[in-house]
């Protein structure tokens, strides 16, 4: 069957990207480019000057120095030491920030879809041509069906212009899969909680804490970095580690305890955690009499959640689950009980960040010393443009009376809106999609497919060929962040602090800013009022002017702290805090839940398990790749070029199988791998389950060094287990067994 | 003067951030290594132990290789550095065949390399790229003459071992246990 939406090889095409000739348009911001550093460094041999940036390769946003000989051409790129967020040290994948810009498999040029013979093909365009086209068919989808029928998938820096655009346009459909797949079920569980979120970089002061808690977070392998560094300097101050995770992770490997738990019995623990701190009267009773609310209507609920009653379903021994709960009431209130980050995993997930919330609070760690300090951010003033206008119809309107606590769009949920069914009157019909690789981020890629087949047009913004990008309409590359300017970043930490990102060469091929891009659409949409200057750099010098910086001053230092304004670090003995929740207080027990008809305090289920010869899939991260961004970026598959998936040596014995074989993994919906993954027999993983690292497993044979490489654990999710309270994605429910042949793959008769 | 350097097995998390910091630094080429990542795992689930090395040249103050090399390219420089004249290597790789650590590889352009200590940066008094960028602070690095040192301090109050010690190199990377 032929699809109006055929995956396109970009390669038939050649890669003569380049002979397109360049804008005249002046990307540099005139002659500042080269005021940034006068001192030169000498290394091996050349005179080196270096640019300010702030780190893409992942959503921690380091900030550093691109270095650059005198050919022009990236030497290297280290860290920023006055940047809270890496202390002049970059991760892996920083230090190899080269590579992406090097990678000969880059988009290079804009392509727009077009039949020819009867076969759909891409074919190269100027900016002009591509971005009118663009315009011109946006501008269709908003006359037939409405503006509100465009949705924005994003992530990273330049999300916002696009969003920009949208709004503008008079859709506010923005969704990042950072929520509904990631995120999102500990932002809902922190606002039920404490009236806020936890946001990032996560303000965890685990440099001082004396108990670090981590409940399937392992960080050392997510390269977090700031939280990584503080993890080490809490080892060489003596800190306890404890460490829940069905695998031997490297942060278990250094904890002083690790509980090696059965997958999916999370909240069990947390809930005889609970109990033993107030049971045993150990709990931080100054907060929990100053701040919280609900305290006795907890105590009741947890009664009879002992640890004996979890050791049933956690396999966690009683005295072990006592003890540990001991030494974080005795590091009390230095004691972290991290939140998490990517918490999608059973679709009761926002019920057990609630827990480690409340955890947290009986504590008594939140805003306290080695506990979460009170970040904050630096505030820079949007500069005036028209108000957008007020959009008819939202994604909500897709599920009436669901996902109320939602705080952010579900990337998952515009999808599947997507698919027309008759009982909506409206489905999405045209995407824009920013620097995100659907197929293998959102689960269920045949669903994803599926959804994409119905849009009347997709433009795809990348920089490099994607699954996402075969299937555009019309694609615009992106250059690199070492080759742009963006936005200033202002995330929160324990002093406001500005980074700038600045282009420490000329975009490589024809690609272009990101802010560029949207500039110029918005132009040729006749939006362009919503982008009132003719350069980034003005915009973010007035910004800069606004706060008493300049970005002559950020072109030389690249990180600048600035003076809280937000009064302490920690809340002051007796402070009197008023929480952003119903009651005003730390909610124990939640108002805003019991209101929505969800339970108040968090109740365990059992979830399925495995059938016979069938392994829980559980996935995570390597710390030299982000998702699957990375998978081709020549310095980073040098260090790791496949995933494998990890095999109890037990299971292995009984498959007979044998490390570094391949075999194809089927999951419970008969779902095969495209592409064998290699064993790897260890006795870090349980006997009931399997993991691998996400983000491999790459189809499009653009990526010359990631293509085949490994499996996609994203092929494998195809069962989803919806949050009903936000409408995350849960992933950890898929159950998977090995082919050891090549799968013979069935002809449709 | 004694060049030096201690490895906390604690710490390291295996990022390889050393390795391809050392990459970008050296200009090493892609899918060759001066420094490496070691992961032992021990025990039977769930009574499992890891140790994590960031590994390295051991610049051995009897060192195998420079005793071997026929052309003299191998050789000491001060502080103990072991160093290879890329000119006056010939590629015979007699010393990666002698090095118990495996630290030598052939250079796609003829001859024999390895880890420098950063000799460029430290004699600016700069930390060796490895050490410079490793996010966990893991990698400690200093002269061992020099009392006060980071690694002369570090070697004093902690545990440590040496790798292949009956080989009888007298490797100068330590590893803190």
């Amino acid at each position: 069957m032929s699809n109006r939406r055929d995956f396109i090889k970009i390669s038939a095409l050649g890669l003569g990207g380049a002979a397109v000739a360049a804008s005249s348009y002046n990307l540099m911001g005139g002659n500042k480019l080269f005021a940034a550093d006068k001192k030169p460094l000498e290394f091996r041999g050349h005179n080196l000057k270096r640019f300010p940036t702030y780190c893409e390769i992942c959503f921690w946003k380091c900030a550093g120095w691109t270095y650059v000989n005198e050919n022009n051409e990236i030497v290297k790129v280290v860290g920023n030491e006055e940047d809270p967020h890496c202390n002049g040290r970059l991760c892996p994948r920083g230090t190899g920030g080269p590579g992406m810009y090097y990678d000969q498999d880059r988009l290079k040029t804009p392509l727009i879809r077009v039949e020819k013979d009867g076969k759909q093909t891409f074919r190269e365009a100027s900016w002009d041509e591509a971005l009118e086209y663009t315009a011109k068919k946006l501008k269709e989808v908003g006359e037939k069906h409405g503006p509100e029928c465009i949705a924005l998938f994003n992530h990273g820096s330049g999300g916002k212009y696009f969003g920009d655009l949208l709004k503008g346009f008079g859709s506010n459909n923005i969704a990042a899969p950072s929520f509904a797949q990631c995120r999102g079920p500990r932002e809902t569980a922190w606002i039920a909680t404490y009236g806020e979120e936890v946001g990032s970089p996560e303000p965890t002061d685990i440099r001082d804490t004396r108990c670090l808690v981590l409940i399937g977070s392992h960080i050392g392998e997510n390269m977090h970095n700031g939280q990584v560094q503080e993890m080490s300097d809490a080892i060489d101050k003596g800190a306890t580690i404890i460490t829940v995770d069905p695998r031997f992770s490297t942060a278990a490997s250094k904890s002083k305890y690790w509980l090696p738990i059965k997958p999916a019995t999370d909240l069990a623990l947390l809930l005889a955690w609970i109990h033993v701190l107030i049971y045993e009267d150990i709990y931080n009773k100054y907060f929990v009499g100053q701040y919280t609310y609900g305290f006795d209507l907890l105590k009741d609920h947890v009664k009879n959640m002992t640890p004996e009653w979890a050791y049933g379903k956690t396999t966690i021994k009683p005295d072990v689950i006592r003890k540990t709960a001991r030494e974080m009431a005795e590091a009390a209130p230095a004691v972290i009980v991290h939140p998490g980050r990517h918490v999608t995993w059973y679709g009761d997930d926002t019920q057990r960040v609630r827990a480690a919330a409340i955890l947290n609070a009986l504590l008594g760690s939140w805003g306290s010393r080695g506990g979460f300090y009170l970040k904050e951010s630096a505030h820079l003033p949007s500069i005036e443009h028209p108000p957008f206008p007020k959009p008819r119809r939202t994604w909500r309107d897709a599920y009436p009376g669901q996902f109320k606590l939602a705080t952010l769009a579900l990337a998952s949920g515009i999808c599947d809106a997507t698919i027309p069914t008759s009982n909506r009157d409206c489905s999405f019909k045209a995407w824009i999609v920013y620097g995100t690789n659907l197929p293998l981020t959102l689960p269920n890629m045949q669903n994803t497919l599926e959804a994409i087949s119905h849009l009347e047009f997709m433009v795809v913004i990348d920089t490099m060929p994607m699954e996402i990008t075969g299937y555009a309409d019309v694609i615009f590359p992106e250059c690199t962040y070492l080759e742009r300017y963006d936005l200033v970043r202002t995330s929160p930490h324990r002093d406001p602090y500005l980074a700038l990102r600045m282009p420490a060469v000329e975009p490589k091929y024809n690609s272009k800013p990101g802010w560029w891009i949207a500039k110029k659409l918005a132009e040729k949409m006749g939006l362009g009022d919503y982008f009132p200057y003719n350069d980034i750099t003005e915009l973010l010098d007035w910004q800069l002017k606004q706060v008493g910086s300049s970005l002559e001053e950020m072109q030389k230092i690249g990180v600048k702290k600035l003076d809280r304004k937000g009064g302490n670090l920690y809340y002051t003995r007796g402070e009197d805090v008023e929480f952003n929740t119903p009651s005003g207080k730390i909610e124990l027990f939640s108002n805003e839940l019991a209101a929505e008809n969800f339970d108040p305090m968090p109740v365990f289920k059992q979830h399925p398990e495995p059938p016979a010869g069938f392994y829980r899939l559980i996935y995570g991260r390597a710390p030299m790749h982000t998702f699957s961004r990375t998978a081709n970026n020549p310095n980073l598959t040098d260090l790791m070029k496949e995933n494998s998936v990890w095999v109890n040596p037990k299971v292995a014995k009984l498959w007979g199988l044998k490390t570094g074989q391949n075999v194809w993994l089927k999951n419970q919906d008969d779902v095969v791998t495209t592409f064998p993954i290699k064993v790897r027999i260890t006795e870090r993983i349980r006997w009931d389950s399997v993991y691998m690292v996400h983000g491999f497993g790459h189809s499009d044979k653009l990526l010359s060094r990631a293509y085949g490489k490994g499996a996609s654990d994203s092929e494998m999710i195809t069962h989803v287990m919806v949050d009903p309270i936000m409408g995350g994605t849960g992933m950890r429910g898929n159950f998977i067994t090995f082919l050891t042949e090549k799968p013979v793959k069935e002809v449709e008769s | 003067m004694r060049y030096a350097m201690a490895v906390d097995t604690k710490k390291c998390v295996g990022c390889s951030d050393c390795v391809v910091a050392c990459q970008t630094e050296n200009n090493v080429p892609i899918g060759y290594c001066r420094d490496w990542i070691v992961e032992n795992v021990d025990g039977t689930y769930p009574n499992v132990e890891i140790e994590l090395r960031s590994e390295r040249c051991n610049h051995c103050d009897n060192s195998p290789c420079v005793r071997c090399c026929p052309t003299g390219a191998s050789h000491i420089v001060e502080g103990g550095i072991v160093l290879v004249t890329h000119e006056k290597c010939i590629g015979c790789g007699a010393c990666i065949q002698s090095c118990p650590y495996d630290a030598r590889y052939s250079h796609p352009d003829g001859y024999v390399d390895k880890c420098t200590f950063c000799e460029h940066r430290v004699k600016k008094g700069d930390q060796p790229a490895c050490v410079a960028v490793c996010p966990t602070k893991c990698l400690y690095f200093g002269d061992l003459d020099d009392p006060y040192s980071d690694v002369s301090q570090v070697l004093k109050h902690r545990k440590f071992k040496v790798l292949a010690p009956e080989a009888g190199t007298n490797p100068q990377i330590y590893f803190l246990t």
